[in-house]
Parts: structure tokens; C-alpha cells; sequence
């Protein structure tokens, strides 16, 4: 029998490395698994590079996963975001590195990482600073730029149902960068809301499959409070 | 000529407010459009769209079909727009993942995004994501918005609090995008992208073309 769901965080956290690179999911905090954080905290993985839209919000989830000083390099579209005190203060310090990726050319990276698509031209950020060092290359009269596929060796995400093969659903915006990291991460871990037994799930309503994830620890935990 | 001379042309005129330049911008939304609204002033926008005006707003969190931020017992907390700040979902509205929300914008399928911008030049070149090497550089979607809409619109102070002209003929911070915007949108005046010249359709009332030159660092000229 697959059984993919997990009792606890420690077993959850398994195996994550010194050195990893852990995509996490959200935006702003929202879709972010904060729960998962909490886990890899107490489990101990550092020298992490982490990629995530934003720095993390307040002291929470990410924040605090950067606060205690686990995460060596953050890659992200947007680190000035609502309340990115921990982030800016390990930044001004030099006490963490930053790579900043154009919004679309990270899910995209991913989304590539996760399709067995080794690299894309995009027009994004043609011209300009964060398109230095790369290839550009012209098609049909337009330039762009070569851009790899981007991988994960674990995924965090954050999901409102899940059953024990994997099947997840997510809530509203929620959703955001969730779907396309668990496709392209060695090791995909979901927290959810709800877990439903097998078959309870609509199949026309599910959207990241099974296939993709390989961990599912139930996380009732209400509502997010910041944003 | 001075800053003091140079400003003195805006005496007799009262430049529009944020809310203001909102409103104006909204007044040009066709029908039907597809539009992704930045954040800062942008975002202000929807509220001016005329409500029997179907105008299907995306936000690049996965949302298309954005609606007015909810009364406050009816949050949805899972529900946010690009500016962290709670929404609602219109009828008709649908959610997507992130990299089907930016193939949806780098695809060409929005009719227009509007973002605010720290500089535009002549060309169309504007920068809106860092001022120097120091700043902590924040470009979030504005990238993949500036290449992939059909048209961008910016929204912006005309000067800096110092007054210094936003409007040049290059721009002097790192670049957003390379010659892709078409409008823009100031708090005294509404001015077309035209290669050598921003040609100004829109003044606020009381201030001349002259005052508006002389706080102006690229060269205007009237729209035709």
C-alpha cells in the first residue's frame, strides 16, 4: 500500500542536508508552509540556499528559518516585501547572500526543472542587469535570453487537501508557486490542511498529482493571520 | 535655470493625487482589456474602473479576475493581491499556479499592464526595480509584465520630492525593460512615448506647456 503521509515533523524532515537547496512555497506568506519550516528548523539542515518569491514576512516560517541562521544564500523575485525585517538586517550585515530572479523566470526555471526541459529563451530582462553573463539569442526578429531549468533538491509546499498517495488541492492564491516546486525538487513535502481518503478527492480537481510528491504531514492549522 | 524658476511654472496649477492619477488612467481602460495592475499607485486603479465596464483584472499570484478588497468579515484569507493586501474573486474569475499566471503575461495574452516607475525615457526604456547597487533590489514580476503585455502604461510622480525630472531622455538606473512602454500617467500630465519627444496629450488645468517643459529633462512636444 503507498502511503505517503507522515506522523511527524522529524520524520517529515528526513534526510535534508547541510548544503541543500530548498524551494519553499508562498507568496508573501500566503501558501507558505510554515509548519515545514518549523520542522527543517528543529531537524538542524543549514548552509541552505533557499528560493522563494519573497524574504520572508515578520518572524515567521522563512524569517525564522533565516533568523536562526540556516540559510546561506536567498534567491527570490521580491525580498522588500510587508514586514522583511530579518532579511533586511542579515543583508545590511553581509550575513547573507541575494539573487534576484524576475518573478516569471523562476517559476519558469522550476516549471522546466520539473518538465525535463533542460533550459528556454525568454525575453524577460533583455537589456538589462539580470540578463548579464547570459546568451542572448534573436528568433523571429525578438531577442532573448537562455535560461536553465532551475532544481530543487527538496520542496516544501503547502497544500489544503491531500490523500496518502500525494494528491494535493490548494486554496484560492494560495496556490502560487506551490504546484510548479513540487514538480522540480528531488524530495517534495506537503503539509495539508485536510487529509481525505483515497478516491475523495475529484480527479478533475486535483492539482498537483501524487507523481510529484513523496511526503504529506496533516497540518490543521486554521488560518494564516499575516499576510 | 534654477529649481526654484523651474518650479515656479507649476504655481498656478494643482497637480493631480495618486487617486487622481488613478482615476485618469482607469478613464482610458477599453471594454473587454486584460490588465495587470502593479504595485503602489497602479493597484489604485481598479477602483476607478466604471463597474458597467468589464475589465478582467490578473494579478501575477495566480489570480485572474481580481476583485475590490472584501468588507472586513468577509475575508478570504487565502485570497491576496501582488501587494500582500486581501481581495476577492469576481464571478467568472479563476485561479492558476505561478508559471501559468507569467505564460499567461509572457505570452502576450494581457492587453496591458500598468506599473509605476521610478524613471522612462524617450524610447521607452524605464526603471522601476532598483536605484543603485545598494538598494536592496526588488524586481518581482515587472520584468516579465514590461515584455509580455501588449501595451505598458506607467504611473508616476512627474519629479522626485527634489524635483527632479522622472521624464529623461536615458535613464540612469538599471533598466526594467528596453523600450516597451507606451503611456504615462504623471500627476501633471498624461504623455505619449514618441522615440525623441514624450508628446504630452494631457495637462493638469492651469499648467502650460512651457511649466511643463521646464520640469521636464526630456524634450515634449504636443500630441498631434
Amino acid at each position: 500500500m503507498i502511503n505517503k503521509i507522515v506522523q511527524s515533523l522529524a520524520e517529515a524532515m528526513a534526510g535534508i542536508r547541510d548544503g541543500a537547496v530548498v524551494l519553499i512555497g508562498g507568496f508573501g506568506s500566503i501558501g507558505q508552509p510554515n509548519a515545514l519550516i518549523e520542522g527543517l528548523i528543529e531537524q538542524g539542515a543549514a548552509d541552505l540556499t533557499v528560493v522563494a518569491n519573497n524574504a520572508g514576512v515578520g518572524h515567521l516560517g522563512l524569517a525564522r528559518l533565516m533568523e536562526v541562521g540556516r540559510v546561506r544564500k536567498i534567491i527570490c523575485s521580491y525580498p522588500r516585501t510587508t514586514d522583511p525585517v530579518v532579511f533586511e538586517s542579515l543583508y545590511r550585515a553581509g550575513k547573507i547572500e541575494l539573487e534576484v530572479m524576475p518573478q516569471g523566470t523562476m517559476a519558469e526555471r522550476m516549471r522546466a526543472a520539473g518538465a525535463g526541459i533542460p533550459a528556454f529563451y525568454t525575453p524577460t530582462s533583455v537589456g538589462t542587469l539580470l540578463a548579464e553573463g547570459r546568451e542572448v539569442r534573436e528568433f523571429r526578429g525578438r531577442r532573448y535570453v537562455l535560461e536553465e531549468a532551475f532544481h530543487g533538491d527538496v520542496a516544501l509546499v503547502e497544500a489544503w487537501e491531500a490523500d496518502r498517495w500525494g494528491n494535493l488541492t490548494y486554496k484560492s492564491s494560495a496556490r502560487n508557486f506551490n504546484p510548479v516546486m513540487a514538480t522540480a525538487a528531488a524530495l517534495t513535502i506537503a503539509q495539508a490542511q485536510h487529509i481525505v481518503a483515497l478516491g475523495d478527492l475529484d480527479p478533475e480537481r486535483i492539482h498537483t498529482p501524487g507523481i510529484y510528491v513523496d511526503r504529506v504531514m496533516h497540518v490543521p492549522y486554521g488560518e494564516p493571520t499575516v499576510t | 535655470m534654477n529649481m526654484k524658476a523651474k518650479l515656479s511654472g507649476l504655481a498656478n496649477c494643482k497637480p493631480w493625487t495618486r487617486e487622481e492619477i488613478a482615476a485618469r488612467a482607469a478613464r482610458d481602460i477599453p471594454e473587454g482589456f486584460y490588465v495587470n495592475l502593479g504595485i503602489g499607485i497602479p493597484v489604485l486603479v481598479a477602483n476607478y474602473i466604471p463597474p458597467e465596464r468589464e475589465v478582467v483584472i490578473q494579478s501575477e499570484n495566480g489570480i485572474l479576475g481580481m476583485g475590490p478588497e472584501p468588507p472586513p468579515d468577509q475575508i478570504n484569507r487565502w485570497l491576496i493581491n501582488a501587494s500582500k493586501r486581501y481581495v476577492t474573486l469576481v464571478p467568472g474569475g479563476s485561479y492558476v499556479h505561478h508559471a501559468d499566471s507569467f505564460a499567461m503575461i509572457r505570452g502576450g495574452h494581457l492587453d496591458l499592464c500598468v506599473l509605476g516607475a521610478f524613471q522612462v525615457a524617450v524610447n521607452g526604456d524605464f526603471a522601476n526595480w532598483s536605484k543603485s547597487p545598494t538598494d536592496m533590489p526588488s524586481v518581482g514580476g515587472a520584468m516579465d509584465l514590461a515584455v509580455g503585455a501588449k501595451s505598458v502604461w506607467l504611473v508616476m510622480d512627474h519629479t522626485t520630492k527634489d524635483g527632479e525630472s522622472k521624464l529623461l531622455r536615458r535613464c540612469t538606473y538599471p533598466l526594467t525593460a528596453v523600450g516597451v512602454a507606451t503611456r504615462i500617467y504623471t500627476n501633471l500630465a498624461v504623455l505619449d512615448v514618441a522615440g525623441d519627444a514624450f508628446a504630452v496629450r494631457e495637462m493638469v488645468p492651469g499648467l502650460t506647456f512651457a511649466g511643463l517643459q521646464d520640469v521636464t529633462d526630456a524634450p515634449l512636444k504636443m500630441a498631434a
